[in-house]
């Protein structure tokens, strides 16, 4: 639909609404009118420098940006020859990247004149950085969230109604993200005229990709400086999850057209990509369109949306950012899958090395990292990777426990065996239902 | 992207079956009377079985809604309906099926309403093909803008298919032209913001909505979402022409079979009592 050529040499601030042939914006025509009125209310606000000062302001005296770049040498010792950083949006307030986004589309949302905001959450992340964003400036905020997911991430429920927002369990479709998503859209068609979606990621209709990616590009640009500072020189790679992907478009858009710099997305990969069971929309390379974009798409033969699975919450969507759609089919990024397994295996190596509890999606990134390390072999020696930390892992310590069976009274634990052994016959609570083999 | 085209220039009214239809009931001086069915609801004969009875107490063209995984304009009672046929293992093929059936055994104008992606997977002409070959006479989009529709257009013009598109009370007056010139048969107009599901009162948004597309070029608009009884039909029916009902008809289907929908559909016609 657009014209690729001229597009080899710069990939940065590509607007909407295509990339390449994926984009756009499929969604009923009751909608269309607020998409226009967010397009044009974020092109007139990026344009404005009150509208800027306050979001740096918001940024730095809020979520407390620069996030750090943090060398993590025994986790990388461990993983393979390469140095590993972290870009450590984990510090954020609110605990992941999630707050970057929340905090401008809220501005926009109030530049709009809207008063309530709705959302979809699967790990609770984005739900819970909207309904702190909806506390912050005083809105009304509704979170949707797939019923599997608010058990999976309990915690995560609560932090979101202690901060006001109501909490709406969605009980149909495979009710995860995605069936959030559907659920806020037939929100936000009813409502419109006082609501503002506020999506979390860089898919659904123009103008979220590009808008949700422009509000956290700070996190590669920040790391961009932050490893010209410390080291002299660019990365060899940056590495992120994806799942709809805006903490890799963050970090992938510092070095977009930086072609020395390699960029590593790694979808969830559940228990194998051979096996169904995963959410790597990439990785099986199949386009149709769902929530508003085209893009690759997790569907059957008659084009039925394929329910994703993984154990992160937040990695659990069957389609994914339309841009690293564009990305991988010009070749520009790499995306891979990450099994659980191997996510869980760096999720305790970082734990274990570095004294920082990773959010599991998050855990992806790290797993690629290593195994992209170890694929250098020898000539891996002084390479460096930036690993976007996207979150911190508390609200994952439950099923971090179920997973390593850390938990008193699970008497098959390979890592606590001696606990078990001392504890175990007298340890009163049964291990509680995670859901995360369900 | 044109969205102007031959068929455009030269309203169809012969080539397009749902305007035959629409006008045939406009010339006994009434509204055209729209009904929805999932395609197979709850199995595949009773779904056919329904559909005919909707034409046999008066619907001048029938939907036929393909069952979708994601189906982000229908509200509870269609979305549950639907999901109960996706999980008895439907397969889109059955949708021509149905099709061809209902066109057999009516006079009815034979639509499918379909998210599109469904039409995507299979390809913009191999559907259009094979809807054509059934008989159908087109299909509505309801997550579908003309502005991403290039490639129905032109497979729906090469197989001579109506393909209607949504307008909604929050359109603009340059997006309901491009509407109005996109669309074939009808231009469904959305009563409300909302989704699809009954409700007491009609949106006094409808006759805005219908007024716009007019004034934009429309020479037929249905309206629907939320219409469920006699008298939103004729409230309705006094400035559009056609009425569409679908969740009302769900709901008498699922709680009472194809004869219930008989008794609804003779009810909000008006077919009771003369046919």
């Amino acid at each position: 639909m657009s014209a690729p050529a001229e597009e080899t040499q710069k990939y940065r601030d590509h607007e909407g609404p295509y990339f390449g042939s994926f984009g756009g914006r499929w969604m009923p025509e009751s909608l269309v009118a607020a998409l226009d009125e967010v397009e044009r209310t974020f092109r007139e606000a990026k344009a404005d420098p009150a509208f800027i000062a306050e979001f740096q302001r918001l940024s730095r005296d809020y979520t407390g940006r620069p996030s750090l770049l943090t060398e993590v040498t025994r986790f990388a010792a461990e993983a393979g020859p390469a140095r590993m950083f972290l870009k450590r949006e984990d510090l954020n307030h609110t605990g992941s990247h999630k707050i970057n986004n929340v905090l401008g589309q809220a501005l926009l949302a109030q530049r709009m004149g809207k008063t309530r905001l709705i959302a979809e959450t699967g790990a609770g992340q984005h739900g819970v950085a909207t309904a702190t964003a909806a506390a912050l400036m005083g809105m009304e905020c509704v979170v949707y969230m797939g019923s599997a997911d608010t058990k999976r991430q309990a915690l995560n429920v609560a932090r979101m109604r202690l901060l006001g927002a109501e909490v709406v369990p969605v009980d149909h479709g495979a009710q995860t993200l995605k069936d959030a998503i559907n659920e806020a859209l037939r929100d936000w068609v009813a409502s419109v005229e006082n609501t503002h979606y506020l999506l979390g990621t860089v898919a659904g209709p123009h103008p979220f990709p590009e808008m949700v990616r422009w509000f956290h590009q700070i996190i590669g640009e920040e790391a961009r400086e932050q490893i010209l500072s410390m080291e002299g020189r660019l990365p060899d790679a940056v590495a992120a999850c994806v799942g709809g992907g805006s903490n890799a478009m963050g970090l992938f858009h510092g070095f977009l057209d930086d072609p020395e710099v390699a960029l590593y997305g790694f979808e969830a990969g559940g228990d194998g990509v051979e096996t169904g069971r995963h959410a790597s929309a990439i990785t099986l390379g199949r386009s149709g369109v769902l929530h508003g974009a085209r893009s690759y798409l997790m569907q059957d033969e008659d084009g039925q949306t394929v329910d994703s699975h993984s154990i992160s919450a937040g990695l659990d969507y069957p389609s994914v950012g339309p841009e690293h759609a564009y990305l991988a089919e010009t070749g520009r990024a790499t995306y891979e899958p990450v099994t659980d397994a191997e996510c869980m295996a760096s999720f305790e190596m970082l734990c274990r090395t570095e004294g920082i509890i990773p959010a599991i999606e998050s855990a992806h990134a790290l797993a690629g990292a290593a195994r992209l390390s170890r694929s250098w072999g020898e000539a891996g020696e002084g390479k460096i990777i930036i690993i976007n930390l996207s979150g911190r892992g508390d609200k994952d310590v439950e099923t971090a426990a179920e997973w390593f069976r850390l938990l008193p009274g699970q008497k098959n634990d390979p890592v606590a065996e001696t606990d078990t052994a001392e504890n175990g016959a007298d340890g009163p609570s049964p291990a509680p239902e995670t859901g995360v083999q369900a | 992207m044109s969205t102007t085209t031959a068929a455009d220039k030269h309203p169809a009214t012969s080539a397009s079956k749902t305007a035959r239809a629409i006008e045939a009931a406009r010339s006994q001086g009434r509204a055209a009377f729209v009904g929805y069915l999932p395609a197979g609801y709850p199995d595949k004969a009773t779904s056919i079985a329904a559909a005919i009875e909707l034409a046999r107490n008066g619907a001048d063209v029938i939907e036929i809604g393909v069952p979708y995984s994601d189906p982000v304009m229908d509200g509870p009672v269609i979305q549950q309906a639907t999901t109960e046929v996706l999980a008895r293992g439907f397969r889109l093929p059955e949708v021509f099926e149905i099709v061809e059936a209902v066109v057999e055994a009516t006079d009815a104008a034979v639509l499918v309403m379909t998210y599109y992606n469904l039409i995507d997977r299979m390809g913009a002409e191999e559907f259009a093909s094979r809807l054509a070959a059934a008989g159908g006479a087109g299909a509505i989009t309801p997550d579908l803008i003309p502005d991403e529709a290039g490639e129905w257009i032109a497979a729906t013009d090469r197989h001579g298919l109506d393909r209607v598109f949504l307008t909604a009370p929050s359109s603009s007056p340059e997006r309901v032209e491009k509407i109005v010139a996109a669309s074939r048969g009808f231009v469904y107009g959305v009563s409300v913001m909302g989704v699809t599901g009954a409700r007491d009162q009609v949106s006094d948004a409808a006759e805005r909505v219908v007024a716009a597309a007019k004034s934009a070029g429309a020479e037929r608009v249905c309206v629907g979402l939320g219409v469920s009884t006699r008298s939103h039909v004729e409230e309705i029916g006094r400035y559009a022409d056609g009425v569409i009902v679908g969740t009302a008809l769900v709901t008498a289907l699922r709680d009472g079979g194809p004869s219930a929908v008989a008794a609804l559909t003779a009810e909000l016609t008006g077919a009771g009592a003369s046919r």
